[in-house]
């Protein structure tokens, strides 16, 4: 049994107050806190460790490049990959540009690529600033009212076929939690030769990721969902994709010779990696990694489960609330909802006065709340420090925020529990 | 922590809940359209004018109590008067907002707006709280050219 109130001992911020209230942390799909060993991890780093990687060949120069290297290694394991398919990005929106630019380099009128309406805008815009570029086609895999991935509709109008060229889908909605049936998709778009490339961001935190059954060629994810720092982002791809891919990014490190009249570009994954990347992000993510696989994934994710229906259970107490998305069936840690007619910002403000943090606005996914009829919407989501008492927490903050806004019939009829 | 009831005074939220010269109307000289890509806060605001004097102004808005009262609270203050009276005005809101609390507004003339003074505790609300004025400020130098 994992012992969740000693985990959450290791994360000192959740100790801390805002005003007269305890913090209760429930935006951690936005980004999530840190245990201390990660902290520590970094500041070793750059205490006792620090270099660049690579180019420096005195000895501290080497231990950091053996530290650069051998986070690689850990996230190659992390997802069942091996190390040169591991590319390092400043984030998750870094590594899916990267993807959508040079698969974008084989791109033109006539062809088509494939999202969704449940990306997060750093899944669309790259896509459509690619379409622009090249003059490829953009269409969109729809969801049902309630959020769910609509493959009876995108069978019906042939969404991915001959034409298609690029399928990009998250792993799951930032909004509602869905998981779309990636491998599913994936099988389909391989059928008619186009590449896949999956959004892991949300997924990546909280459930096992293995690139040899998920049927991707490209994921992405981020360093900072995942206990790890900001500033580090992963693109995993299949090595004989990456190594076909032209360069993105031109500098230091990603070639092999420079010349006056040409460069010749190095291997992946450097040739993915120019610059000095983040070396000291990389100690971080790799120490985050250590920390999830000791929990275990699968716990962390049997936790997330319990607390998450516990969560649909209480919020669907609350007078005037609406979820977005389904409010049954397996979701991911993250639940939007709208409350009365009171703006997202004016629910998160009054939740903030007593400590509760979630965010409110689109989210970043501004037409999966255009298609879900709404304008913004609150977010809670929760990872392996939330508790129960902190559900109630928010719910009681909700309650407050119905009679601070005097909206009429919200006399509550939540019992406290 | 600031003060959460300074934040919302009474006036804000009447103005919510009543939103003066809302509603898009016609003629209009100039129409706007500004957003806070933040949290999608959506506003189309119309200027008509008369020379430059404000004949109205009419709008459309999607947005937080502090963004929809202070562009009740706008309109009240701008309408019938000259364009150079209104950009002065704005100009005066926005440094009280971004004066932290040191900035106060002179009550004759800014009426319900000093009560936007709270605001200026919370610097991530202030965008809302301007979401208007910059329409406004937009379209008068629109409307000008």
């Amino acid at each position: 049994m994992t012992d969740w109130e000693a985990i959450r001992a290791d994360f000192p911020i959740l100790k801390r107050r805002v005003g007269k209230s305890d913090l209760v942390y429930l935006d951690s799909a936005n980004t999530s806190q840190k245990p201390a060993c990660v902290v520590s991890a970094i500041a070793d780093h750059y205490l006792h460790h620090n270099a660049n990687v690579a180019r420096a060949m005195h000895t501290v120069g080497l231990e950091a490049t053996q530290a650069y290297e051998a986070a690689r290694a850990t996230v190659a394991q992390f997802v069942h990959g091996r190390a040169e398919e591991v590319v390092f990005t400043k984030n998750a929106s870094e590594a899916l540009n990267l993807a959508a630019h040079t698969l974008s380099s084989r791109l033109g009128p006539g062809d088509e690529i494939v999202i969704s309406v449940a990306e997060h805008h750093s899944n669309i815009v790259p896509w459509q600033m690619a379409a622009q570029r090249t003059g490829a086609t953009l269409r969109w895999f729809d969801v049902t009212d309630d959020g769910r991935f609509d493959l009876d509709k995108a069978r019906a109008e042939s969404l991915i076929n001959e034409r298609t060229k690029c399928v990009s889908i998250t792993a799951m909605s930032n909004v509602t939690g869905v998981a779309p049936p990636v491998t599913q998709v994936a099988q389909w778009a391989h059928q008619v030769g186009a590449h896949v490339v999956v959004d892991a961001s949300q997924t990546a935190p909280h459930c096992p990721i293995d690139v040899t059954t998920l049927g991707a060629d490209l994921v992405a994810f981020t360093g900072h969902k995942m206990l790890g720092p900001t500033g580090i982002g992963v693109l995993w791809g299949r090595y004989d994709l990456l190594d076909s891919l032209p360069p993105f990014l031109g500098g230091g490190e990603m070639i092999e010779i420079v010349r006056m009249t040409g460069s010749t570009y190095a291997r992946p994954p450097h040739r993915f990696e120019a610059g000095t990347p983040p070396i000291a992000q990389a100690v971080g993510l790799d120490a985050a990694i250590d920390y999830l696989s000791e929990v275990g994934l699968e716990s962390i994710d049997e936790h997330d489960r319990v607390l998450t229906d516990y969560a649909l259970e209480r919020l669907s107490q609350v007078p005037h609330l609406r979820i977005l998305g389904p409010t049954t069936g397996q979701r991911g840690p993250v639940v939007s909802f709208t409350l009365a007619d009171i703006h997202p910002h004016d629910v998160m403000q009054i939740l903030d006065s007593r400590g509760v943090a979630v965010r409110g606005g689109h989210h970043c996914a501004r037409p999966l709340h255009e298609r879900l009829g709404v304008q913004a919407s609150v977010r809670a989501s929760f990872y392996l420090y939330t508790t129960p008492d902190e559900i109630d927490a928010l719910v009681d903050a909700l309650l407050a925020t119905l009679s601070f806004f005097r909206v009429p019939g919200s006399a509550s009829k939540v019992h406290h529990g | 922590m600031a003060d959460l009831q300074g934040l919302y005074q009474d006036i804000i939220l009447d103005h919510y809940r009543a939103k003066h010269h809302s509603g898009l109307r016609l003629p209009y000289d100039v129409e706007v359209t500004h957003v806070n890509p933040s949290c999608g806060d959506e506003l189309v605001l119309r200027l008509s004018l008369d020379g430059t004097t404000i004949r109205d102004i009419s709008y459309e808005a999607q947005g937080c109590s502090i963004s929809q009262a202070s562009t009740s609270v706008m309109t009240d203050l701008v309408i019938g008067g000259s364009t150079d009276h209104a950009l002065a005005l704005h100009d005066g809101f926005v440094e009280m907002l971004e004066g932290r609390g040191t900035v106060e507004l002179d009550e004759d003339t800014y009426g319900d707006a000093i009560a936007f003074n709270g605001v200026s505790q919370f610097p991530a609300r202030v965008k809302c709280a301007m979401l208007g004025w910059a329409a406004l400020k937009d379209a008068i130098t629109r409307g000008r050219s």
